[in-house]
C-alpha cells in the first residue's frame, strides 16, 4: 500500500503548473542557449557559433548597454537601500503623520511604469518643465535632463528610484518592526544616542530586509526596460540603452538571434554577479 | 518642551518635503488633466482658468475610434483569466511542494527560485507562442503573465502552507477523502487570505504591465490600456492635457485597489520578499 504522502500529495498536483512554468518559462530559458548561436528567422535557423555574442561585446552601439545595464542596476540599487532605509528608520519613530507619509512615498508603485515616464518626461522638460522652472527660480540653470548624453540615463535612474523607494521602505519597516524593543532599551540604559540606535542596532538588525531589498532592486534594475524605452528610446543615440532596450531593438529588427544572445548575456550577468551576492548577503545575516 | 518642538519642526519638514517629491507630480498631473491643450504647454502647476476635464476625458475615449474602450475590456479579460490560471497553477504546486520532502521536490523548489532570478527570454516565448498558435492572442499572453508570476506566488501559498496542522489532512484521509477531496474541499479555502493577496497583487501588475504586451500582443486589434498610453505619446505629441487625462483614466482601477487594500498589498509584498 502506498504511503500517506503519495497518496494524498500527489506528484499529479503539479501537472498544471508544470506545463505553464515549463512552456512559457523553462523552455524558452533553455531555447536561448540553442538559439543565441544562430542566424533565426523564427522559422528557420542557421548555426554560426558565437558570432552574435562578438558582435554583441563588439559593436559599440551593442556593449554600451552592458555598461549602462550595470550603472544603472548599481546606481538604483545603492540608492533605493539608502534612502529606503533612512526613510523606514524615519518612519518607525513616533510620529503622528507616519501612515499619512508612508501611503505618500509608496503611492508611485501603483502608477504604471508609462504613466510614471510620461509625467517626469514632462516634468523635466529642458526649458519649461517644472523642475528646470523651480531651479531657476533659485537661480540655479537647470541640465537638459534627458537631452544631454551625460545625464539621460542617471535622470531615467532618479525616476526609477521616485517610483520604486516606497517599495524598499516597506520591506525595511517590516524589518525594523521585526527588532525586539528590548535591545534599544538597553542601549538607552547605556546612554546610547539616536546615531548609536541607528548604526548599532537598527541597521545590522534589519540585514534581512537589506538583503531582500538588495536582490530585488539590483534584479529588477538589470531587466529594467519600460521606464527607459519611454522616457529616452535609449537615447540620445545610444547613449542611455539598457540590455533589455536592445533586446527589444534588435527583435525590432528581426535579428532574433542577436536579440536571444541579449538574453543570455543578461542571464550570465544575473549567474555570475546575483547568486553569488545573494550567497554572501545572507552569509553575513544575523539572527534576532 | 524643546525636545517636542524639535520633534514638531523635523515632522512639519517630512511632511512638507513629501508633498514636495511626492504630492507635486501627482498635483501637476491632477491640474493639467483639465487644462486647453494652449494652457497645459505652459507646464505649470497653476490651477486652470476654466477647466474642461469632461471634454478632455470624452475626446480620449473617442480617441482612434474608441480605442480605449476596447483596450480596458482587453485589460480586464486579461487580468482576470490570469488571476484564475495563477492561482489555480501556484495553490495546487505550493501545496504539494510544502508537503512533500525528497530530492525531487529540492530540484522543483529550485527551478521555481530560479525563476525569480532569470531574466525571461523574449524571442524564444514568442516562438514558442507562434509554434503552438497562440501569438497575437491574448489567451497566449494570459498564459506567460501566470508563468511569470508563478514563483513568487508559490513562494508565498508555500509559505501559508507551513501554517496549516497535517493533522486536518490525516483527519481528512480517515474519513475518506482523496488528495483531491482534501485538497479542494479543505486545504484550498484554508488558503483564501494568501490567494486574496495574491489576487490583488497580481491584478495591479498585470494591469499595469506594458512590456509582455509589448512583446507577446503586438498589433491594434489586441491593445490594452498601457499600450494605448503607450500609443497616445505620438499621436498627442505636446498635448499633454490629453496625455494626463489618459493617465487619469487608467490608474482609477489600481487606485480604487490600493485604496480598499492597501494593507494586504503591503503584507503580501513584504511576506514574499522575507520569505525568499
Amino acid at each position: 500500500m502506498p504511503s500517506l504522502t503519495s497518496r494524498l500529495y500527489s506528484y499529479k498536483f503539479f501537472i498544471p503548473a508544470a506545463i505553464v512554468y515549463v512552456l512559457f518559462f523553462l523552455a524558452p530559458t533553455f531555447l536561448s542557449f540553442f538559439f543565441s548561436l544562430t542566424i533565426w528567422t523564427l522559422s528557420d535557423w542557421k548555426f554560426t557559433g558565437l558570432d552574435n555574442f562578438k558582435i554583441f561585446l563588439t559593436e559599440p552601439s551593442l556593449n554600451i548597454g552592458l555598461r549602462n545595464s550595470l550603472v544603472y542596476a548599481t546606481a538604483t540599487c545603492a540608492l533605493k537601500v539608502v534612502i529606503g532605509f533612512l526613510l523606514a528608520a524615519f518612519l518607525c519613530t513616533d510620529l503622528k503623520t507616519k501612515g499619512f507619509l508612508r501611503s505618500m512615498i509608496y503611492f508611485p508603485n501603483i502608477l504604471s511604469t508609462i504613466a510614471v515616464g510620461i509625467i517626469f518626461g514632462s516634468l523635466m522638460h529642458p526649458s519649461h518643465g517644472l523642475i528646470n522652472t523651480c531651479l531657476a527660480a533659485i537661480g540655479i540653470k537647470g541640465p537638459d535632463w534627458l537631452g544631454n548624453p551625460r545625464m539621460a540615463l542617471f535622470s531615467v535612474v532618479l525616476v526609477d528610484v521616485w517610483k520604486g523607494v516606497g517599495i524598499a521602505m516597506t520591506i525595511f519597516i517590516a524589518g525594523i518592526q521585526a527588532i525586539p524593543q528590548h535591545y534599544y532599551e538597553a542601549l538607552m540604559i547605556d546612554g546610547g544616542t539616536a546615531f548609536h540606535k541607528l548604526r548599532y542596532i537598527t541597521l545590522p538588525l534589519s540585514r534581512s530586509s537589506m538583503n531582500s531589498v538588495i536582490m530585488l532592486a539590483f534584479i529588477g534594475g538589470i531587466r529594467s526596460f519600460d521606464l527607459i524605452w519611454v522616457m529616452t528610446k535609449g537615447g540620445p543615440g545610444f547613449t542611455s540603452d539598457l540590455i533589455a532596450s536592445i533586446i527589444y531593438k534588435q527583435l525590432q529588427g528581426g535579428f532574433y538571434g542577436i536579440s536571444t544572445a541579449g538574453n543570455v548575456v543578461l542571464f550570465v550577468i544575473v549567474s555570475i554577479i546575483a547568486v553569488p551576492m545573494y550567497r554572501f548577503l545572507t552569509k553575513v545575516e544575523v539572527d534576532l | 518642551m524643546k525636545r517636542k518642538i524639535a520633534r514638531l519642526a523635523v515632522e512639519t519638514v517630512a511632511v512638507l518635503l513629501a508633498l514636495a517629491i511626492f504630492g507635486v507630480p501627482i498635483s501637476y498631473v491632477l491640474t493639467n488633466a483639465g487644462k486647453s491643450s494652449a494652457a497645459a504647454a505652459q507646464m505649470s502647476i497653476a490651477p486652470a482658468a476654466n477647466t474642461q476635464y469632461l471634454a478632455n476625458f470624452s475626446s480620449v475615449i473617442a480617441q482612434s475610434s474608441y480605442m480605449l474602450i476596447r483596450a480596458f475590456l482587453n485589460s480586464a479579460i486579461i487580468t482576470i483569466v490570469s488571476i484564475a490560471v495563477l492561482l489555480g497553477i501556484s495553490s495546487t504546486a505550493g501545496f504539494v511542494l510544502e508537503r512533500r520532502k525528497g530530492r525531487g521536490i529540492s530540484w522543483i523548489n529550485f527551478l521555481v527560485l530560479a525563476g525569480l532570478m532569470i531574466p525571461p527570454a523574449v524571442v524564444p516565448t514568442i516562438w514558442v507562442l507562434k509554434t503552438i498558435g497562440l501569438y497575437k492572442n491574448m489567451m497566449g499572453l494570459v498564459l506567460v503573465e501566470a508563468a511569470l508570476a508563478f514563483p513568487f506566488s508559490v513562494l508565498l501559498y508555500r509559505g501559508y502552507m507551513g501554517s496549516i496542522p497535517r493533522e486536518l489532512d490525516e483527519a481528512s484521509f480517515i474519513d475518506g477523502c482523496t488528495g483531491f477531496d482534501l485538497f479542494m474541499k479543505v486545504i484550498f479555502p484554508l488558503m483564501k487570505p494568501v490567494s486574496a493577496t495574491i489576487a490583488i497583487i497580481t491584478s495591479i501588475s498585470v494591469f499595469n504591465d506594458f512590456v509582455n504586451p509589448l512583446y507577446f500582443l503586438p498589433g491594434s486589434k489586441n491593445v490594452t490600456v498601457q499600450l494605448t498610453l503607450y500609443n497616445f505619446i505620438s499621436t498627442y505629441l505636446n498635448k499633454w492635457n490629453l496625455l494626463f487625462a489618459d493617465i487619469l483614466l487608467i490608474s482609477i482601477p489600481p487606485l480604487i485597489f490600493f485604496i480598499f487594500f492597501n494593507k494586504k498589498i503591503v503584507s503580501g509584498m513584504v511576506a514574499g520578499a522575507v520569505k525568499s
